[in-house]
């Protein structure tokens, strides 16, 4: 479990996602600090949602997020370069033949 | 300076990730300096130069705590509005100040400085913030010559930042911008129905054009002869136009509205350039603008001691916060802790 708040300390940070409308999925907004993730909800609403950018929203603290590292992004993303056939533009296929 | 290294010997990568010596920072300034010529953005994790990270902390934190300082002298006239609707939007504009410091406070994070760090900067007086909060809101009429001029040179200033190399700062001013335009637009409203009004109206709207024309020119900063940080700030496209370019822009544009409005702008070299397409104007009294920057402004003491004392006073809220949160998640652990022994069991 993470560590909560100390009054001295900034409290911890969080990432919030948002959902602008249903049929979306949930976006990456920013983030911001706060003594619990029941507050960050609330905060997220003050300073993420002012003019109805959502209808739902994530907080999730950032200690808890694991990323890839972006000095690793060459090797990590490597294997799907050489694999142009994974795009329909590989395959020639005559004028001729319709609707494929 | 894990990752720098990981860059260069990921083929003999081994669990203990020892960092051995700094590569070739020339190396890394070059292909840095590739990233930022090719319009790549920069993210928290990228390799960076130290410079670059210490001028972005310099200018976001800055930008943020004007934010939160800019929310005092408009703050003053909320109990006044002359009307329910000038005060709910008022309240809106200076609610948005403090999100739009909270924006920059989290882009500024990224950098690997922490809020408190820059909080304890802005309240121990050694950090800077927009000289134009310095200066007192008299009347009314001043809350409309903020929206109009200090917000219509804030706009000025940020929409090129939107494309500033820094991704999180970019984000940020995205963002700040799209909330901005109400912000000068609600500004206008105000003079306008002022310079619209009884010849008192007309009098409060001059008189407030008079006090914030020349600070508001003075908000693009120091001239670019003198400008110590703009080369550099461009080269890594923080900046994209300079202090003067800036200025100029926000001259040509806003003397047509002051005419619109029948006030006149307080400037008496201010004329219309027929071959340049470009307003001349006056000399720019620096003095005044070293002056208020060092601290010496009309407002500066009042800013930073009514932001002391909010901090002070919030100081309980934050402890009750974090004494709450800690309670609940002891209560949850607890819980937690009865369940599975009660499984056990």
């Amino acid at each position: 479990m993470n560590s909560p708040a100390s009054p001295d300390q900034d409290w911890p940070l969080f990432e919030v996602f948002i959902r602008s409308r249903a049929g979306l999925e949930h976006k990456h907004v920013g983030s911001l600090h706060a003594a619990d993730a029941r507050m960050a909800v609330e905060h997220a609403r003050d300073v993420y949602t002012r003019r109805q950018e959502g209808v739902s929203i994530w907080v999730v603290r950032s200690s808890d997020i694991t990323a890839s590292d972006p000095a690793e992004a060459d090797a990590l993303f490597e294997p799907a370069r050489d694999k142009v056939y994974r795009h329909p533009t590989f395959y020639a296929i005559p004028d001729e033949v319709k609707n494929l | 300076m894990c990752h720098i290294i990981r860059m260069y010997t990921q083929a003999l990568d081994t669990p203990g990730r020892d960092c051995g010596p700094a590569p070739d920072t020339a190396a890394l300034e070059a292909r840095f300096q590739e990233r930022v010529d090719a319009d790549e953005k920069i993210e928290p994790k990228d390799w960076m130069p130290e410079g670059y990270r210490q001028t972005l902390i310099r200018q976001i934190s800055q930008h943020a705590h004007s934010e939160i300082v800019g929310m005092l002298p408009e703050g003053n006239w909320i109990t006044r509005a002359p009307s329910l609707r000038r005060k709910a939007v008022l309240i809106a504009k200076v609610q948005d100040e403090g999100g739009h410091g909270m924006y920059l406070y989290s882009a500024a994070e990224t950098l690997g400085i922490s809020r408190a760090r820059m909080l304890e900067q802005l309240l121990a007086g050694t950090a800077k913030y927009s000289s134009i909060f310095n200066y007192p809101t008299l009347t009314w009429a001043d809350v409309g010559a903020i929206g109009w001029l200090v917000d219509g040179a804030a706009i000025m200033n940020q929409i090129p930042l939107c494309r500033c190399s820094y991704g999180p700062y970019a984000r940020a001013m995205v963002r700040i911008c799209k909330e901005e335009s109400f912000h000068q637009r609600q500004g206008f409203e105000i003079m306008l129905a002022l310079s619209r009004g009884s010849a008192q109206q007309r009098a409060m709207a001059q008189d407030a054009l008079n006090r914030w024309w020349w600070p508001s020119i003075m908000m693009f900063g120091p001239s670019d002869g003198q400008s110590k940080h703009t080369e550099q700030s461009m080269r890594w496209k923080i900046k994209r136009f300079t202090n003067d370019e800036l200025r100029q822009r926000f001259i040509d544009t806003t003397v047509p509205q002051a005419d619109f409005l029948g006030l006149l702008v307080p400037d008496p070299k201010l004329r219309w350039n027929e071959s340049t397409e470009h307003y001349e104007f006056g000399e720019i009294d620096w003095q005044e603008f070293q002056s208020v920057l060092k601290g010496n402004g009309p407002c500066n003491r009042e800013r930073l001691e009514a932001r002391r004392s909010a901090h002070d006073q919030g100081a309980w809220v934050r402890e009750a916060a974090a004494a709450h949160a800690l309670k609940q998640q002891a209560r949850a652990q607890s819980t937690t802790t009865t369940r599975s022994s009660g499984e056990a069991a």
